[in-house]
């Protein structure tokens, strides 16, 4: 944990968590800006997507997770050709986001998913604890 | 005497909590690029710690999990797999806490004369 105390379930558990969170707030984004149109290419939005790392407590024995990185997708917006929008540049054409919305959902779902199970895993362990701590 | 009031359960308790531990791991880094699913080898570290060997881990007794099929990213957790074996050790957990508090309230019984 950040203090320097020892990893524990809770904490591993958290950080995972915000990892997971991390994950749908880019998604997030990405479908926001879905069909967002620009003038130049490079003005374009580009999905973002978090780098996740496993971070190992030696103490513990115990890997938590990290998504401190985000990096931007390298893909090349979509050009179309629409002269009467208002944003189109001198050759009639305007670049839209390269989001590809079915991927985003997906990554949504499989996020919303392994986030679940972590707040089941913490659950059922909270629950032994506890019970670990009241045997008289 | 007294370190032996639990005989094997103390140890089956703490390897129980730890293998927790490295199971809650694996379900974090689910979607860790080249992570390798670890689990703890029961038996063998049972076997370990009962003949006098006193570790702070279990690191000497951690293996790696075999994949059913290799994902492309290098990441070998499947949560199904870590589902079940979290949940096949909570519930020795408990059978292993029950044995104790049993041994406990013995104890304790003794030690009031009832």
């Amino acid at each position: 944990m950040s203090d320097g105390n020892r990893m524990t379930l809770f904490g591993l558990t958290e950080r995972a968590m915000s990892a997971q969170l991390v994950r749908m707030n880019t998604a997030a984004s990405n479908l926001a800006n879905a069909g967002s149109v620009t003038t130049t290419e490079a003005e374009a939005y580009r999905p973002i997507r978090p780098v996740f790392e496993s971070e190992l407590d030696r103490a513990s024995g115990l890997s938590s997770v990290r998504a401190d990185q985000l990096v931007r997708a390298e893909t090349a917006p979509t050009k179309r050709y629409d002269p009467f929008h208002p944003l189109a540049d001198q050759d009639g054409n305007v670049f839209e986001a390269p989001v590809d919305e079915t991927a985003e959902m997906v990554e949504i779902m499989e996020s919303a998913r392994q986030y679940s199970n972590l707040v089941q895993a913490l659950q059922t362990a909270k629950q032994l604890m506890l019970e670990t701590l009241r045997s008289n | 005497m007294n370190t032996n009031i639990f005989g094997i359960h103390a140890d089956a308790l703490m390897l129980r909590s730890q293998r927790m531990g490295v199971l809650a791991s694996n379900i974090a880094n689910a979607a860790t690029p080249g992570y390798k699913a670890r689990d703890i080898d029961f038996g063998k570290a049972l076997d370990a710690r009962l003949s006098g060997e006193r570790m702070n881990n279990a690191d000497a007794h951690m293996v790696y999990k075999v994949p059913t099929m290799p994902s492309m990213d290098g990441n070998t957790v499947e949560l199904s797999r870590e589902q079940i074996a979290f949940a096949e050790n909570a519930v020795a957990y408990s059978a292993t806490l029950t044995f104790v508090q049993g041994k406990a309230s013995v104890m304790t019984r003794a030690l009031k004369g009832e």
